[in-house]
């Protein structure tokens, strides 16, 4: 008992850096020496999550490299916010070719890199949900099924936020998209569909597969660390909340993060070549009602006498995740 | 612009882009009160001085805590800490044990001899400081620390007012006090003692006193008329108090009656316990969940074998037989008579019925007296110019942390006063409520008590009740603190920003905002551990 409390830290383990902590302990985003990937003046929205997402992942790849790194980005907001020509917020080694080709285009650079005999140059290839699960999928696919050695991080803010909030495979049932509208006995996104690019990365039986969120700073940066450590194909999938898209505060971006993992809607876990390997488990557990009603996606759930049912449905898609990672919190 | 096909783009470029040119709201880093400070009587920076005992600094602690109250182990044994009741972290499991540390920063400092600063330079001025209680002692010390000479004077053999002779060694070991004591009269100070003051204008003048700071307690127990035989035996607690500090006790016998429902009641009734009596018994005419005592103090008594008799008035003391009466609560919640009567065996009977101010040295003088105690104003100040009043003798709540309060509120407007300038109470930051907390950063962590004695030892000696805590304890203790209101530099704005428009400062200098790029979205401010950070309105 005594050797724990030594190490209770005030806020130890939850927020990005403390005073009390060794500097080997601390977030590479507690670092007045972060790369700062993604620079100041982009023009991501107000509480952009995906902006956040970026520079923690790059950041902390970044600092696992010892900055030699090239990252390789597919179409989208992320590409769209940083580089409007002539301007770009990169501050490391970037490059864009189409919205589907990115995971082939970062395969053709680790391949450049083997040919030159560069190994020490890492490779990372980064998408949104658009980008990742669907236009994409196939080149993502390839570049799992050959074990090239690349870590592709996708942005998942569930939906194509950048050409006015599509649908996308990544989007929730029951979310209003302009192409789902809220209408009819099953307004918002369709049960059933989508998919579940995680697992189906973990059915290639790669070297690692992991997701995060934007609420969890310190297990995100550990995951890219830990992907850092291995060679082949890496898939990590971020959870980033969209204020435009999701109809949310901008102040709310890390909170509904955090709700969602909370809630167990959006599960957190790494696995390796094919096994679930670790979880993060819930620490303080709420309904997904907690989660989806400050989005006016999901108002439609809510408004009038509301639609207990599929709030009911949605409640059912979390406890599954919980179930199926065994993400209860430890005293349940 | 002339560029080529595959382009390659400057780094920084992007900074020609002036986001915060969106911003209608702006995040802007603020103090608020801490719950705690706001609720200390003596004024504590208690956020500030566990700030550093977070991180092991306890000499830094300690001196931040000196700087307001010069007296942290006897506080932290005695003081009844509503600093602990306000805490916000009530809400999320346990308040911060703050008291605890308080004496574990306070007995670290007698044990490594750590002294109090040097006064202030000279003034060339006197202050006549009558009573050497808490009140007393804090002024004195904020005096010599303003550069005002200090003459302090006090009618009983020894210093320390009731801290000596009202509050019982097993709650505050006289090493502790005197070694406290001590270290304020370090600071240079000429102490006058056992010499009541019985003319106040007089005594200023022989002291030749620029300002005098009357405070000398409320030493009078208050009595009743008890019909009583001959033979009983009744004294009053404070009298009582007063002889066992004094290491002569009044022989009371094994059967002990206390009348009263105070802290000092329990004092006496403990105390009794402790000289041998086999029964102490209280007899209170309200019920518990009415009687002023602090709730821990009737807790420890009840554990050490006192019995209280509730709802109870005492009609008549015959010899070795007290006659009292059950009273029964009103709808207005006040005790009415029953007419019932039962009887109980007792061998003396101690009236602790509340206490008194002496303030026959204010006859003859223009110090206006009301209701048994001086009216003051906001700096301490009596409606006589030069003469201010603190302690037990002004209205309060008469507790030594109040009167630690009263002291230092008092040595500030005399500070003014003999500055010939106006006392202003320094601007409160808005209170730092919780709902502005973001308590998902913390740690789950209960708190640390402190061992209390076993009951069977503590029954028969005047050992000290409650023990302190261990470095451990203390430490893990004070990082249990959320430091509500105030930046501790958690680096969360840093990390969360979306626009890298938050600059750290480091090495407690804590953050800025970089306004040319903050887009005002406001999860700085919603994922601020301690609420430190605000959105005001732009003007557009």
């Amino acid at each position: 008992m005594t050797e724990t409390r030594v190490h209770f830290y005030q806020v130890g383990s939850f927020a990005v850096g403390n005073r009390l902590l060794s500097d080997a302990d601390r977030t590479v985003q507690a670092s007045q020496e972060r790369t700062n990937s993604l620079d100041a003046g982009h023009r991501a929205c107000q509480g952009c999550g995906e902006a956040l997402g970026a520079r923690y992942a790059l950041d902390a790849a970044m600092r696992a490299t010892g900055g030699r790194l090239v990252a390789v980005n597919a179409t989208g907001c992320l590409e769209v916010f940083s580089t409007p020509f002539p301007e770009t917020s990169w501050r490391i080694a970037w490059l864009h070719s189409l919205f589907g080709n990115a995971p082939a285009v970062a395969t053709g650079v680790a391949a450049a890199m083997r040919a030159k005999g560069r190994d020490d140059v890492r490779v990372v290839g980064q998408a949104g949900d658009g980008g990742t699960v669907d236009i994409g999928f196939g080149a993502l696919s390839g570049m799992f099924e050959r074990n090239d050695d690349v870590l592709f991080i996708c942005y998942d803010n569930e939906g194509y936020m950048n050409t006015g909030v599509q649908r996308s495979a990544a989007t929730p049932p029951t979310a209003r998209t302009a192409t789902s509208e809220a209408r009819g006995p099953e307004p918002g996104n369709v049960f059933g569909q989508g998919k579940d690019l995680p697992r189906i990365a973990m059915a290639h039986d790669i070297p690692y597969v992991a997701t995060a969120t934007v609420a969890d700073l310190h297990d995100l940066e550990r995951k890219v660390e830990r992907a850092m450590t291995f060679r082949g194909a890496r898939y990590l999938h971020v959870l980033v909340p969209c204020p435009l898209g999701w109809g949310a505060a901008s102040a709310d971006t890390v909170r509904l993060a955090r709700l969602a993992a909370e809630s167990g809607f959006f599960p957190v876990f790494e696995a390796e070549h094919g096994v679930v390997t670790g979880v993060r488990r819930i620490r303080r557990r709420v309904g997904v009602e907690e989660y989806l009603r400050p989005q006016r996606r999901f108002a439609h759930l809510f408004a009038g006498e509301g639609r207990p049912d599929l709030v009911a449905r949605l409640q059912a898609l979390a406890d599954a995740n919980v179930e199926r990672y065994g993400l209860a919190p430890e005293e349940e | 612009m002339d560029r080529p096909f595959a382009i390659t783009l400057p780094v920084g470029s992007s900074r020609a882009n002036h986001t915060g040119s969106w911003r209608v709201e702006r995040p802007v880093y603020v103090d608020r009160l801490p719950p705690c400070n706001d609720a200390c009587p003596a004024g504590e920076n208690i956020q500030r001085w566990l700030y550093h005992a977070e991180s092991g600094d306890y000499e830094t602690a300690w001196r931040t805590l000196v700087e307001e109250n010069p007296l942290p182990a006897i506080m932290g044994r005695v003081c009844f800490h509503p600093c602990e009741t306000a805490c916000n972290r009530v809400r999320v499991d346990e308040a911060v044990g703050i008291n605890a540390v308080e004496r574990f920063l306070g007995d670290t400092a007698i044990a490594r001899g750590w002294r109090l600063g040097e006064p202030g330079p000279d003034s060339g001025r006197r202050v006549l400081v009558v009573g050497a209680g808490p009140a007393g002692l804090s002024a004195t010390y904020h005096l010599r620390r303003a550069g005002h000479a200090v003459t302090l004077v006090d009618g009983a053999a020894r210093l320390g007012g009731m801290m000596r002779y009202g509050i019982p060694a097993y709650r505050l070991p006289r090493a502790v006090l005197d070694a406290e004591i001590e270290r304020v009269l370090e600071m240079g100070v000429e102490v006058v003692t056992g010499r009541s003051v019985e003319d106040i204008a007089a005594a200023r003048d022989e002291f030749s006193a620029d300002a005098v700071f009357l405070a000398v307690g409320a030493q009078l127990g208050r009595r009743v008329s008890i019909p009583a035989g001959d033979s009983a035996k009744v004294v009053d607690a404070v009298t009582f108090l007063h002889r066992v500090a004094e290491d002569d006790p009044p022989l009371l016998g094994r059967r002990v009656v206390v009348y009263g429902g105070g802290d000092t009641a329990l004092d006496a009734a403990r105390t009794a316990r402790r000289l041998g009596a086999t029964d102490a018994t209280i007899v209170y005419r309200r019920n518990r969940a009415k009687m002023p005592a602090h709730a821990e103090e009737v807790e420890q008594a009840l554990g050490e074998g006192v019995t209280v008799r509730w709802l109870s008035t005492i009609e008549r003391f015959e010899g070795e037989r007290l006659l009292i009466e059950k009273m029964a609560l009103n709808a207005e919640g006040f005790p009415e008579p029953t007419g019932e009567l039962e009887e109980l065996d007792a061998d003396a009977l101690v009236l602790a019925l509340g206490q008194d101010t002496d303030l026959s040295l204010l006859e003859g003088s223009e110090v206006h007296v009301a209701d048994g105690v001086v009216p003051v104003g906001e700096s301490m100040m009596t409606d006589v110019p030069g003469v201010f009043a603190g302690g037990d003798v002004a209205p309060s709540d008469r507790t030594a942390t109040v009167a630690v309060g009263h002291g230092k509120r008092a040595a500030k407007g005399i500070d003014a006063y003999l500055g010939g300038q106006s006392f202003e109470r320094p601007e409160r930051h808005p209170l730092a409520a919780f709902e502005r907390l973001n308590t998902w950063y913390y740690a789950d962590a209960p708190r640390t008590e402190r061992p209390e004695l076993e009951r069977i030892r503590r029954q028969t000696n005047f050992e000290e009740v409650i023990g302190g805590l261990t470095e451990d304890n203390a430490l893990f203790e004070a990082r249990r603190c959320l430091s509500c209101g105030n930046c501790f530099e958690c680096d969360n704005c840093f990390g969360v920003c979306p626009d890298n428009a938050v600059i750290k400062l480091g090495g407690g200098d804590r953050y800025e905002i970089d306004y040319d790029y903050c887009k005002g979205c406001g999860i700085c401010v919603a994922e601020c551990p301690c609420g430190a950070i605000e959105m005001v309105p732009e003007r557009i």
